[in-house]
């Protein structure tokens, strides 16, 4: 994580009022400059709007946006220095890739030549430079999208805003994306903000995430924050895989909360804020935070038959029937240093929790 | 794919082969009866004498296309000069033509972006108002034109009534009323073809322009025209093409100045100054034309990759 704290964009009380449909409530974030920002959540959750009020595409109904210390919340769009790359392209299609590249530069007023040049620069960036001359309808979805990133890339803006941009590649391609955006953020030193709606793609290229839902931001910090520990349901719910338990708290003690579920099978882990004895909530448990054993290796294992075991290529996942209780399911990973083990279904199984594996949710 | 089948194929593909015959049949009978063969009759019909008063002669003749082109005294008998009358009536035909395809162009293609930037469900309804007035029969509409633009009009007295002009224009038989004449005949033709490739035009172009730095103009004219401009060629040669050959506007809002092509031809057709090889042939120079301006525009345009 990039060191230097300046705020490239802040977003300060921004709402977003379409009639009587409010899409953003209230929402306040501060996005680091030559850092890789992603706003994280389902369809409809505000993210692409709240980028395409930064874009400015649309207005701020209440609050403000700064770019650097300035208010840009009056400037149209051709006037902020803000590019982006958008999710289905919008290449021009009666353009070459060169033409393309080059039409920001043009519009910037820069003379043919440097345009030509700068374009030129930006399709060697992605790896594109033999395709200059073609048309888009001539590339791949793969190859679009680079001259997509390449166009947005080559006025050097001083926020790259991406909406969805891997949505539509298939997943080798996606993944090899991913990789060479984050590469290209680290190289140009430009500030990333990427909208997804795909948690894991999110966890592997940000330096902090935004977790949006229903307008609103749910939790906001770096991706082991995010994943280890989430503020609420939504947020555990929504990244990765989890085992999500109604527990009720028996009692507090040293920082640490002691806890049942259904069924009678006791749990500890560490306390949160705002929970107080006899309060009923949510407990977190990530399934490869936990593991089987045919005996109980501590006094507060949970007891429980297997229902199934699913083998999914780097793990196996465990579904496991707790003894009068809810489902649990437990991952464990299929490398000979893993800790995989096969059982039969109706196999009577101790589930243990390595150390800080539950995380009590506040609602 | 024929021929891809295996064995029965054959058997299979004659019994297709014969019923593509039929079903292609009503569509060959009809380009036969109301393309091929008037435009058969038109061009020998162009190379026949003349009959005074209408009817032509059975005797080859280049007459008619003599006449258009060369000028070779009252009786005939002088040496051949270049004869302008006819040539300079297309000209003037071009001319107004061309006028009434630009103030559509105009008209409508503000038009046409209006009505494909409404939201979906109201756009069935603009484009219903636009055709509206064309249920009302052309002549009528022609004339009810002669009537808003006369000097006594609506037009000119509501111009005089808030002081813009102290008399009136004087529109009426001038060639600024023929083209206003063949613009309002027409102006559907510009608008619903531009409004089609409007409507399928993808805004996010726009939105990558801007975002590019692009001020509005700049994606009107580097992004949005290149983008639906066959819409305005389509729109452009709906509109050209039956301006050029039109008689009923130059007829009602024209005089003697503004006499046009499809006046000429109807007059070789109509009434006592009959000649119908010279109508025939006329026609003929008129669809040469048109073809060529056809071809030119069907071209396709790439304006070469800087």
């Amino acid at each position: 994580m990039p060191q230097n704290t300046e705020i490239a964009i802040d977003v300060r009380d921004a709402v977003k009022r379409y009639g009587p449909f409010t899409a953003l409530k209230k929402i306040s974030l501060s996005i680091h400059d030559n850092e890789f920002f992603t706003l994280l959540g389902p369809s409809g959750c505000g993210k692409t709007t709240l980028l395409r009020m930064i874009a400015g595409f649309e207005d701020v109904t209440e609050g403000a946006i700064f770019l650097y210390g300035e208010g840009i919340d009056a400037l149209p769009p051709h006037k902020r220095p803000i590019n982006t790359v958008f999710q289905n392209y919008a290449l021009f299609p009666h353009m070459s890739v060169l033409e393309n590249v080059g039409f920001g530069l043009e519009m910037l007023g820069k003379s043919k030549a440097e345009a030509r040049a700068r374009a030129g620069e930006a399709l060697e960036m992605v790896q594109l430079s033999q395709f200059a001359t073609r048309m888009p309808s001539q590339l791949s979805g793969g190859q679009q999208q680079r001259v997509a990133l390449a166009r947005a890339l080559a006025p050097r803006p001083k926020v790259l805003l991406l909406d969805e941009p891997l949505s539509a590649l298939d997943l080798k391609l996606r993944k090899a994306m991913q990789v060479e955006l984050k590469h290209l953020q680290r190289e140009t030193g430009i500030t990333f903000i990427f909208v997804t709606h795909d948690q894991e793609e999110a966890l592997t290229m940000s330096d902090r995430i935004a977790v949006m839902s229903a307008g609103e931001l749910q939790q906001l910090g770096e991706a082991r924050d995010i994943y280890e520990r989430p503020r609420n349901v939504f947020v555990a719910d929504f990244i990765g895989e989890t085992n999500l338990m109604e527990v009720t708290v028996d009692a507090i003690n040293g920082g640490r909360a002691q806890c049942h579920l259904g069924g009678g099978h006791k749990l500890t882990c560490d306390a949160v804020e705002g929970i107080t004895p006899g309060a009923k909530v949510h407990m977190s448990l990530r399934p490869e935070r936990l593991f089987l054993s045919v005996e109980p290796v501590e006094n507060e294992s949970l007891t429980g038959r297997v229902r199934e075991m699913i083998y999914i290529g780097t793990d196996t996942a465990t579904i496991v029937d707790l003894d009068g209780g809810p489902q649990f399911t437990v991952r464990s990973s299929n490398s000979s240093r893993g800790n995989a083990r096969t059982f039969e279904p109706g196999t009577e199984v101790a589930v243990n929790m390595e150390h800080g594996a539950g995380r009590l949710l506040v609602d | 794919m024929a021929g891809g089948a295996a064995t029965g194929g054959s058997v299979q593909s004659e019994t297709y082969r014969e019923a593509r015959t039929w079903l292609l049949l009503p569509a060959w009978v009809t380009l036969g009866i109301l393309t091929l063969a008037p435009l058969t009759i038109m061009l020998v019909y162009s190379f026949l004498t003349k009959e005074f008063r209408g009817g032509v002669i059975w005797e080859f003749s280049l007459a008619a296309y003599d006449q258009f082109f060369f000028d070779r005294g009252l009786f005939g008998d002088e040496p051949p000069r270049i004869e302008w009358t006819y040539i300079g009536i297309f000209w003037r035909s071009i001319w107004q033509a061309g006028a009434a395809t630009v103030l559509s162009l105009l008209i409508g293609f503000p038009t046409a972006y209006f009505i494909a930037m409404r939201p979906q469900k109201e756009r069935a309804l603009w484009v219903f108002l636009v055709t509206i007035p064309y249920w009302v029969n052309l002549l009528i509409r022609t004339v009810s034109m002669k009537f808003l633009l006369r000097d006594e009009g609506p037009l000119n007295e509501g111009l005089m009534a808030i002081g813009l002009i102290s008399e009136p224009l004087g529109i009426v038989n001038t060639n600024l009323a023929v083209q206003l004449g063949l613009f309002y005949s027409y102006l559907p033709f510009m608008v619903l073809p531009i409004y089609a490739a409007v409507e399928r035009y993808n805004l996010a172009l726009s939105e990558a322009a801007a975002d590019l730095y692009a001020p509005r103009w700049t994606i009107l004219r580097r992004i949005v025209l290149p983008s639906v401009r066959p819409g305005i060629v389509a729109g452009c040669i709906l509109v050209f093409v039956p301006s050029l050959g039109s008689f009923l506007a130059p007829d009602l809002l024209g005089g003697a100045k503004t006499f046009m092509i499809g006046s000429l031809i109807e007059e070789q057709f109509k009434g006592n100054a009959g000649n119908w090889p010279f109508g025939a042939a006329a026609s003929m120079i008129l669809l040469t034309m048109v073809l060529i301006l056809l071809i030119l525009s069907a071209r396709p345009s790439r304006k070469g990759v800087r």
